[in-house]
């Protein structure tokens, strides 16, 4: 029994999936499971340590940070931020990317050249520079923020989609459609998307990390969604001057954006193994 | 060859010039240019002076003048005056660089040297105890925010232990200084370069001539670094120049948590000012060394791969 069970866990990525379950679960219902308002202050309690060590209580599990707030209510109250940051810029940037990519790598020609030249220049922009200058000219924010993240996914897809669209239109099956009289479209969408889209959700589950990591780095620079509300990058940077008073308001929420880009790496490569018929090691 | 790489730079100039034209369709996205490239004076500037600021940056003239006017004064190297520091964007840069440069290569070279060792001793110790603990420390690299390990790392070592200096450069060549941001700065691409050459490795391996290699009696150790290192090493040295790329981004961060003072803290405090000329000026030159970092990539292929070279 219990061989069998650990034999499942290793086979299949068990845990990381559960990681990413329990934060789709908090973002979704964080107004209801989170034990405290995540932005209610309390002077008399700053800092108090987690439950296990001497001073702690149950009520503050996890501690507080240096106004007294909950550091698991805001853990949880960051959830939804960063599911729905996640979530909308790589949706927009991969529905762009493969649109584009299956387009220029099916068609060709002078669209094709432009889209690449395009791509290259995006790709020479230093990635966290560039969003630094957007957020500079249009200032901080959550749309300002998922657009930049879709702008800067695009390019990546683009260039994966226009390669293997590349290699599957010159297959026998995709000329015996159009002898049939398949129209483009068609073909694109019922021939050559299915051929690809394993690659697409691959890379959109290992880019997730990515970004999980960037708009850390940015809430962590004071360059990401503006305060008051919670975001696991902003928390750390908050609590960097009481790094000896209080380890805890900024070890928390670094385990929780390690556990959930973890998570998303791990089940990417799992992915990534299990579509390539040359890794799965039947 | 000669084709090639003029087809290269050819290439490179058209994406420079792109990268130019989506910081210039920044800078005017948002109305008019001036709020930008004067920062927070313009609030109740005189009259005059905001007249003087339109005809300096041409805002009298159609779009596509300005933007060939903007280009122009770029090519000649003059990036406009920092709206903060008062004084040309290109003389702030080229102070501060050096700092940048030299923490970005120590920790290169660390990722490098760290990396590609464990990457080979993974493969060839596939699926015992070694290739766990190195895909760990790898998935580790990968996942933490690298400013959560710079604190844990001040925490444990200059808070709690006394052992090193929680930041700034120090005088002078300050070996301890560069300790902590190095080893932060270091571990993601460390992890990348282990993954990189563990697969690419593992690859060569598996192949027909590796095989016949062994069954000829070439001893184990021979092939592994002879036929095998050899020809797995192009994917990890493709990887180093986007790593020496990517370290920007990290520096960026390294700079804020030790108070490094380079172009990464440059860049922040740009963004603060709301300086855009120094910040759009950065950009350009980063772009421009990656442009360059990735021709000097292409002709290093050709000579390590003939097969290359006659295309």
């Amino acid at each position: 029994m219990f061989s069998a069970a650990w034999f499942f866990v290793r086979r299949y990525p068990v845990i990381p999936v559960l990681i990413l379950a329990l934060l789709v679960f908090s973002a979704i219902t964080a107004p209801w499971i989170s034990p405290h308002e995540p932005n209610q202050i309390d002077l008399v309690n700053r800092h108090n340590p987690p439950f296990w060590l001497e001073e702690g209580s149950i009520t503050n599990p996890l501690g507080t940070d240096f106004l007294g707030r909950d550091i698991l209510s805001r853990i949880i109250g960051g959830a939804p931020i960063t599911v729905f940051v996640v979530v909308a810029s790589v949706a927009t940037g991969v529905l762009i990317g493969t649109t584009l990519g299956l387009v220029t790598g099916y068609f060709g020609g002078i669209v094709d050249d432009i889209v690449m030249r395009a791509v290259d220049a995006w790709n020479i922009l230093p990635a966290l520079l560039i969003i630094l200058v957007v957020v500079l000219t249009f200032g901080q924010g959550l749309p300002v923020l998922i657009g930049v993240f879709a702008m800067l996914s695009w390019p990546g897809a683009v260039r994966l989609v226009r390669a293997e669209t590349l290699s599957l239109r010159h297959r026998e099956y995709v000329a015996l459609a159009q002898v049939a009289g398949a129209s483009n479209f068609r073909i694109l969408i019922r021939h050559i998307l299915p051929g690809i889209v394993n690659i697409v959700i691959v890379t959109a589950t290992l880019g997730t990390g990515n970004i999980i990591l960037t708009e850390a780095a940015l809430s962590f620079l004071g360059a990401g969604i503006p305060p008051p509300d919670p975001t696991w990058g902003k928390m750390i940077s908050e609590e960097r001057q009481y790094l000896d008073k209080a380890w805890w308001a900024t070890f928390f929420p670094g385990i929780a954006i390690a556990l959930v880009v973890m998570s998303g790496n791990f089940l990417g490569d799992w992915m990534r193994d299990r579509f390539d018929p040359t890794l799965r090691q039947l | 060859m000669g084709r090639l790489i003029a087809r290269r730079i050819f290439l490179g100039l058209i994406a420079l010039l792109g990268a130019m034209l989506i910081l210039f369709a920044l800078s005017r996205a948002v109305g008019d240019p001036r709020y930008l490239f004067i920062g927070e004076d313009s609030v109740g500037i005189d009259p005059v002076v905001w007249e003087e600021w339109g005809r300096k940056l041409n805002l009298d003239k159609p779009v596509p003048i300005q933007f060939a006017l903007w280009l122009g004064d770029i090519l000649t190297g003059d990036f406009g005056d920092s709206v903060t520091l008062q004084r040309p964007v290109l003389q702030a840069i080229r102070e501060k660089a050096p700092h940048t440069i030299q923490l970005g290569i120590v920790a290169w070279l660390l990722g490098t040297a760290v990396g590609v060792p464990l990457g080979v001793f993974s493969a060839t110790n596939r699926g015992k105890l070694f290739d766990y603990i190195a895909r760990s420390f790898a998935l580790l690299g990968q996942s933490v925010p690298i400013f959560w390990i710079a604190l844990v790392l001040i925490f444990t070592f200059a808070v709690w232990l006394h052992w090193l200096p929680a930041g700034t450069k120090g005088e002078g060549l300050a070996f301890r200084n560069y300790i902590m941001p190095a080893v932060t700065l270091a571990w993601f691409p460390a992890a990348s370069y282990l993954r990189i050459t563990r697969t690419s490795m593992l690859e060569i391996l598996d192949s027909e001539f590796v095989k016949f290699a062994r069954a000829k009696g070439v001893t184990l150790e021979t092939v592994r670094w002879k036929h095998a290192f050899r020809n797995a090493i192009i994917p990890p040295l493709t990887l180093s120049v986007f790593v020496l790329f990517g370290l920007l981004n990290g520096t960026i961060i390294i700079e804020t948590v030790f108070a490094w003072p380079g172009l990464g803290r440059l860049a922040i405090e740009a963004l603060w000012a709301t300086d855009f000329p120094l910040l759009a000026g950065l950009t350009i030159i980063y772009g421009a060394a990656f442009v360059v970092m990735i021709l000097l990539l292409d002709i290093v292929y050709a000579i390590l791969d003939p097969r290359i070279r006659y295309v």
